[in-house]
């Protein structure tokens, strides 16, 4: 069902977008990686992706985001999301489409819903809320800001909060806030493209998700050093 | 933070933004592409002239050419094999045709920029009457009455065609005697050129539209600015900025990253030269044929006397320092006194290159080469807030406006007041201004009017001035008075927006936008030169015996600068309505600019007399520059019947902020 009304509004949004344009307003495209990490754990090292990319007009976009995580060769979460985008306020467009987490076993499908823009005092922020079948529901608030100690060499705290509204076991996710994960990375752009950077990267999770996480023999709580590449095009 | 500011200055690292700024010595146009051998020997020369076509009867090819500015070979688009594009000199009275012939793969035009010219020639592709450009492989001839002299230039109104290099000078003899005495001649022709796809630039800017600010404020900025300003201080300032998501570096999209700033088709690093004997008098005519610079320039050494505006003459003013802003022209002259070379320098507005050339008695001397000037911030008065109107509150919307209440605090340490320091000094000089001792209430009303200050004897004889100020009282002594509409004065009302102008493409609105005639700019305040303004430009001629304005048509520049969306009232191009304007009408144009960007806006086959203070000496105009948050007013004889086009002359600002007018 969530499927469904996700392709649904995605297919009226095509409607929409492929009638706006004009030569000031051409079909452009960005893929972003934003962050391809290694973190530097107990255990093996996790390879992080999480990465987005539009193709649209200036009002209009059709949206890509994902998050993988691999471990040892094997992923251990994925995510995706499809979704129209549409600007509503010159710094802020609203977002709606699906939301399909691969892994962990078993999938789960969303409606996603949420704002993404740049918010007063230039932070960046994604805020999403996410509607699940049997009633589950998420939100997620994703902020970044950018200093730049020089043109080039930019330092990016950032702050991500996954909540739900009910347990669900199977997945490792309890209600209420479950995780928060906050980042510090100093990139270097030697182009405007193209950034390798490090950082350092705190996760923790929550009540009854930290609870899922120990019985599966897991760490609630771990300080990482990342080292990765941004870049886009 | 020198390296900052003044990235050609940093040493080592960085050798390739010097490379592109600086371009190479040899750099230019280069032989190649099955040309013959002439244009060899052209490329060879280290200070190539310019080719000067004269008389009625001109060829021109359009196509493509090889060249390298940079040390990277790139494909330019030329007019005759040259870059910039020959100097066309016609005689005032003569009819020129001219035979364009289109070598290139795609659609091809030729503008005449700033001439007076039935639409049909004017070369707009499917603006000007029947004319659908000219089309690979064909000739278009041009043919017209030349009724007009001075300073202009030419360029493609194709694509971005004019950003690889299809552009060049026309200097017009006049039939009468010239008011202008001097014993050289010389255009000087600035340009930007880029190795990068102009589509690739607009993209680019479209994903990223910072992409080319390499001037933003960084930690050491911050450091700086709390030892100065305390760490409260530099809160205060910054947080407006901040929470509107604005750059106070914001200063032009497309810089010296991507930049070589030409002059005369040469590279910084090998400078054009202009010859000169000692004790003589040198006209200089000034082109600005950039796709998106603003250029600063100066003569150190040499006092700079502005004798014509966009071709036309105004009374000479003598200045150190003067703003070009696209397609702009001002032609000067200089005389040098000593026997020695001069540096023609001119800087990008956000200073981040320059281009270069020499003035000199002898081929081989230079001189010195200034540095860079800092890096300057957008100040308060840019955002079209009225920086001493503290005590109101109409930014109801807190995305447009917040933190009006700081002008207080602004005043108070007298920072970011730009308008302000202008009009007090000018005040101060003696002027009788009675009323204006009321303190700084009182002021703030008279404030919301600088074109005051300058403008006394219009009030005197258009305006009674007690009238107003009494006016002014009567309203509780804060809020603008909507003055009775006369168009013969600097009326501020409060400004109002279309509708069109709220939603995602708009990013800004100026709630009390300010005519800033004598504001030199951001970057030019109180540098301690003199540096002409709107305020200087006073007509050669009387022109007293033009009519008043028939009506009054008021048009906003907008834009949404992440988005990268330019439009007027927040409507864009391709979703306008032509402008319909009649026939034998008098327009009064005001424009308010709710972006914080300079836009020069170009209306074609009119004139533009720009209201500069004193209405019986209006300078004519081509191209008017609209600063940052203000607004700014000229009259139009609607003269000229068919199809114009009415623009933004920065070619990635013009697909969306542009207007088809017609005239019927």
């Amino acid at each position: 069902m969530i499927k469904k009304t996700a392709i649904a509004v995605t297919a009226l949004a095509l409607s929409t977008a492929v009638m706006a344009s004009g030569e000031d307003d051409p079909l452009l495209y960005k893929v972003m990686i934003d962050k391809l990490e290694v973190r530097s754990t107990d255990g093996p090292d996790p390879l992080v992706l999480d990465a987005d990319a539009w193709i649209g007009y200036d009002l209009n976009k059709f949206w890509f985001k994902t998050e993988v995580e691999v471990t040892d060769g094997r992923i251990e979460e994925a995510e995706v999301q499809f979704l129209y985008s549409r600007a509503i306020a010159p710094f802020w467009d609203f977002q709606a489409g699906w939301r399909h987490d691969i892994r962990p076993k078993p999938e789960r499908d969303y409606l996603a819903l949420g704002f993404k823009g740049l918010a007063p005092y230039l932070f960046e922020v994604d805020a999403g809320l996410f509607i699940g079948e049997s009633g589950q529901v998420g939100a997620r608030l994703d902020a970044e800001y950018e200093y730049l100690f020089t043109q080039k060499l930019i330092l990016s705290p950032e702050i991500e909060m996954n909540f739900y509204s009910k347990d669900d076991e199977e997945v490792g996710v309890g209600s209420g806030l479950s995780d928060m994960e906050l980042g510090l990375r100093l990139r270097y752009e030697i182009q405007r493209e193209f950034a390798p950077y490090i950082g350092v990267n705190w996760t923790k999770k929550f009540g009854q998700t930290a609870d899922f996480a120990r019985d599966e023999g897991e760490d609630t709580s771990d300080v990482q050093f990342v080292i990765g590449i941004r870049a886009w095009f | 933070m020198s390296s900052i500011k003044n990235p050609i200055f940093e040493k080592g690292i960085n050798l390739t933004r010097r490379r592109f700024v600086q371009g190479i010595a040899m750099g230019g146009v280069f032989a190649g592409m099955g040309l013959g051998s002439r244009s060899l020997l052209a490329a060879a020369l280290k200070h190539q002239e310019l080719q000067t076509l004269r008389g009625t009867d001109f060829n021109l090819t359009i196509s493509e050419q090889a060249v390298n500015f940079t040390g990277v070979p790139r494909i330019a688009t030329t007019v005759n094999g040259s870059l910039p594009a020959p100097i066309l000199r016609w005689r005032e009275g003569d009819t020129v045709t001219l035979r364009v012939t289109n070598l290139l793969r795609e659609t091809s035009s030729i503008h005449w920029h700033g001439l007076i010219l039935p639409s049909a020639m004017d070369g707009v592709p499917d603006i000007a009457n029947d004319f659908p450009g000219i089309r690979p492989g064909e000739t278009f001839t041009y043919r017209f009455p030349v009724r007009q002299s001075g300073t202009y230039w030419y360029h493609s109104h194709s694509g971005f065609q004019e950003q690889t290099g299809l552009y060049g000078s026309i200097v017009i003899d006049p039939r009468e005697p010239d008011p202008v005495t001097y014993d050289r001649d010389y255009v000087v022709m600035l340009s930007d050129w880029t190795d990068e796809d102009p589509m690739d630039v607009y993209r680019k800017l479209k994903k990223l539209s910072h992409y080319y600010n390499f001037n933003e404020r960084t930690q050491a900025d911050l450091m700086k600015d709390i030892n100065v300003r305390g760490l409260a201080g530099t809160w205060n300032d910054r947080k407006m900025w901040n929470r509107m998501r604005m750059s106070q570096r914001d200063l032009s999209d497309v810089t010296g990253y991507t930049y070589t700033f030409l002059m005369n088709g040469q590279t910084p690093a090998n400078g054009w030269q202009g010859l000169f004997r000692k004790g003589e008098k040198i006209r200089l005519r000034f082109i600005n044929g950039s796709a998106m610079t603003f250029f600063d320039v100066r003569i150190p050494g040499l006092k700079m006397r502005v004798v014509a505006a966009d071709g036309q003459n105004v009374q000479p003013v003598s200045v150190d320092e003067f703003r070009l802003g696209v397609a702009e022209t001002y032609d000067v002259i200089v005389e040098p006194e000593d026997d020695r070379a001069y540096t023609i320098f001119a800087q990008d507005i956000a200073r981040s290159g320059y281009t270069r050339g020499t003035l000199t008695p002898n081929p081989g001397l230079t001189a010195a080469i200034p540095e860079l000037d800092p890096v300057p911030n957008l100040e308060h008065g840019d955002m079209g807030m009225n920086v001493m109107d503290h005590g109101q509150h109409q930014m109801a919307d807190g995305m447009t406006m917040p933190g009006m209440d700081h002008g207080q605090h602004q005043m108070s340490d007298g920072t970011a007041m730009p308008g302000m320091a202008h009009d007090q000094h000018q005040m101060s000089d003696g002027k009788t201004m009675a009323g204006m001792d009321h303190g700084q209430h009182q002021m703030s009303d008279g404030m919301a009017m600088p074109g005051m200050a300058h403008d006394q004897h219009q009030m005197a004889d258009g305006m009674n001035m007690q009238e107003m100020r009494l006016e002014k009282a009567g309203s509780g002594g804060m809020k603008p008075v909507s003055l009775k509409p006369n168009p013969s004065d600097f009326s501020a009302r409060p400004v109002q927006h279309a509708s069109t102008e709220y939603g995602p493409h708009v990013d800004m609105r100026a709630d009390a936008p300010q005519y800033r005639l004598d504001d030199p700019g951001v970057g030019l305040r109180g540098n301690g030169r003199r540096v002409l303004t709107y305020a200087d430009l006073r007509n050669l001629r009387t022109t007293h015996d033009q009519p008043d304005p028939d009506r009054e048509l008021e048009l906003h520049l907008t834009g949404n600068m992440g988005r990268y969306m330019w439009s007027i009232d927040g409507v864009k191009h391709s979703d306008a309505e032509p402008l319909r304007w009649k026939l034998g009408e008098r327009l009064r144009i005001t424009f308010v600019n709710d972006t914080m960007m300079n836009h020069p806006m170009h209306l074609h086959g009119m004139w533009s007399d720009l209201e500069t203070g004193d209405n019986n000496f209006l300078p004519r105009k081509h191209t008017v520059v609209v600063q940052p948050g203000s607004r700014i007013s000229y009259r139009v004889t609607v003269d000229a019947a068919g199809g114009w086009a009415y623009h933004c002359h920065l070619l990635y600002h013009m697909l969306g902020m542009f207007r088809t007018v017609i005239v019927a």
